[in-house]
């Protein structure tokens, strides 16, 4: 079958006819561009040739170590804190950013009071701070305030264990940021599509998540992206109260095998691999939180490949430049 | 679809749909309406007219509580609007209250206001299906009727960005039928569109006039509230200078403000 893709504009139905009037022009060249390219180029290499020939990076233990178990089990780590705490956050921060908007006074000073508190100190503070909450109150009890009457009593360090002491410092500092982004998403909507859903008898919590926190979702993803890639590494800030995500175990194994060097290198490919994967639910998010603002969306990458390969076997290269 | 039989002429006067009675509002110190009263009765169409600033848009939102009054009363369908009677006391209403009562209300706004995120059926559909808890298929079937009543069918499945205004705003109106109002408000419908997309707009709404719709336009559309009003008001300056039938106050204006803004305007 011929190809049904060609447009009107294909280069190869327009061969016969050239408009007299169309101007044959010789395109405006960049030589400078080449020069700058070039120069790059040849500075990235050296530095990556002396990089890699560097007789102190032992080579073999960055490949002993990037895939062995005891980092993957760190990568992992990283990531279920990262999602976990991220999505704990982000229904918090919903909750606060209405808080903050809202009418009554007492949820505004809350939510107002809490971003202070969590966005005025350091992370790292608080990190340590939920760490060594054992130290503040050795006990945990549920009961009546101001009497002796108790439902429940443990001990700090069984309840709250390193682990969910990180998860808590991350997931409660992220809440602050993220009510921030949140409360911009909603001021971003237009005053008229509360007047909008008021006229047609919704009430304010069916206005808000039907009507607001979609479209001021369009708004939030792209910093909550930022946000996101913030938190993964973020995470390694754990290693102060000794929990075992990726940068602890790599200092773990650093510290016996004297190979500081060789273990960043193996803990920033990690990263940089996750912060890559992390970008892609960041596409598709806007993509489904952006229908009915472009007139047609864009293509998905995969979208994109398949349109290639249907034209690629019959298409000259020349038409590639269509496809904007 | 719009019930009026029980508001067919008799010899007994009905009870006025909408009254209004001495209203008042002011902004930060501005009174912008300084005792507004007025009464539409159940199937009248009523034309606000008068030059911007006169309070026309603040009165029309104040009838279903967008804007809340500073002193008198309006009630609608004989319920008093944002507030509530129990025994000889007057309660202001909660949100869920207020809600309730809007659903009798609908409102067209000058600059259409649609759900962006929506198709033009999911706007008609979301309050229905959301809020009165009418079946998905059901809604959907009575949301195409609207659609079809406004002439849009065929642009159900499409975004308010993929429409001209003329369209959104006619997607607006079925979104504001959907819940079978007894009273609709617009606040000037035709204000934001290009010239040619003004009749199709007005043609809706002599349609829904003629159909017994009760409806309150603000509009600067003389030759709309000619043909379609029973009653038109002119305001100015925050007071109903002078209201009647088309014939008096268009044809032969009593007041030289009135006059004068109908000089302004033909």
């Amino acid at each position: 079958m011929q190809h049904s893709a060609l447009t009107s504009r294909d280069p190869v139905t327009l061969a016969g006819g050239v408009d007299p009037d169309d101007i044959v022009a010789v395109p405006l060249r960049h030589p400078w561009r080449w020069v700058i390219a070039a120069v790059l180029l040849a500075g990235f290499v050296s530095l990556a040739v002396s990089l890699w020939g560097n007789p102190n990076v032992h080579h073999p233990t960055i490949n002993e170590f990037i895939f062995s178990p005891r980092i993957l089990s760190g990568v992992v780590l990283t990531l279920v804190l990262t999602v976990v705490a991220m999505l704990v956050s982000t229904v918090l921060g919903v909750l606060l950013a209405v808080m903050r908007l809202s009418h009554n006074p007492v949820m505004n000073v809350l939510a107002w009071l809490y971003v202070w508190v969590f966005r005025g100190t350091p992370l790292l503070i608080q990190i340590v701070f939920w760490g060594y909450l054992g130290l503040l109150y050795s006990q945990i009890s549920l009961g009546i305030p101001f009497t002796d009457f108790t439902v429940f009593s443990v001990d700090t360090n069984t309840l709250i264990p390193a682990l969910t002491a990180g998860l808590l410092a991350l997931t409660l500092n992220q809440a602050a940021y993220s009510a921030e982004i949140v409360r911009a998403g909603m001021l971003s909507v237009d005053e008229g599509q509360h007047e909008a859903a008021y006229s047609v008898g919704m009430s304010p919590l069916f206005t808000l998540f039907k009507v607001v926190l979609p479209q001021a979702m369009r708004v939030i993803i792209p910093p909550m992206g930022n946000e996101t890639i913030s938190m993964l590494k973020n995470t390694s800030l754990l290693s102060v109260i000794a929990v075992l995500e990726l940068y602890t175990v790599a200092t773990q194994i650093s510290s016996q095998s004297l190979r500081q060097v060789e273990m960043l290198v193996v803990v920033s490919c990690w990263y940089l691999f996750l912060t890559s994967v992390l970008s892609i639910p960041q596409y598709y998010l806007e993509r489904h939180f952006g229908r009915g603002n472009a007139r047609s969306l864009p293509l998905t990458p995969i979208q994109r490949i398949r349109a290639a390969v249907r034209r690629a076997p019959s298409t000259p290269v020349s038409e590639r430049s269509d496809a904007r | 679809m719009i019930d009026v039989t029980s508001t067919t002429q008799m010899d007994v006067r009905p009870e006025p749909l909408l009254s209004a009675r001495s209203v008042r509002k002011s902004y930060g110190g501005v009174e912008v309406l300084k005792g507004v009263s007025l009464t539409v009765d159940a199937g009248q169409v009523m034309c606000l007219l008068g030059p911007s600033g006169s309070g026309k848009s603040t009165f029309l939102r104040c009838i279903n509580h967008l804007e809340r009054i500073d002193g008198g009363r309006i009630s609608v369908n004989g319920e008093l609007v944002g507030y509530v009677q129990r025994q000889d006391r007057i309660f202001e209403m909660n949100p869920r209250e207020v809600a309730r009562q809007r659903r009798g209300i609908g409102m067209v706004f000058q600059r259409f206001n649609l759900f962006p995120h929506m198709t033009a059926l999911e706007n008609i559909t979301a309050a229905p299906i959301g809020i009165r808890k009418v079946g998905k298929q059901k809604a959907r079937d009575r949301g195409m009727e609207l659609l079809d009543r406004v002439g849009l069918v065929k642009l159900a499945h499409s975004y308010p960005a993929q429409m001209s205004g003329g369209q959104q705003q006619r997607v607006a109106i079925a979104r504001a039928l959907a819940m079978d109002p007894k009273l609709l408000l617009f606040d000037e419908p035709t204000s934001a569109l290009d010239p040619e997309l003004v009749g199709d707009v007005l043609d809706v709404m002599r349609t829904l006039a003629a159909d017994g719709m009760t409806m309150v336009v603000v509009t600067h559309e003389v030759g709309f509230a000619r043909g379609a009003a029973d009653v038109v008001v002119f305001m100015d300056a925050g007071v109903v200078v002078e209201a009647g039938p088309p014939s008096s106050v268009l044809d032969n204006p009593q007041s030289p403000r009135t006059r004068a803004f109908l000089e302004s305007v033909m």
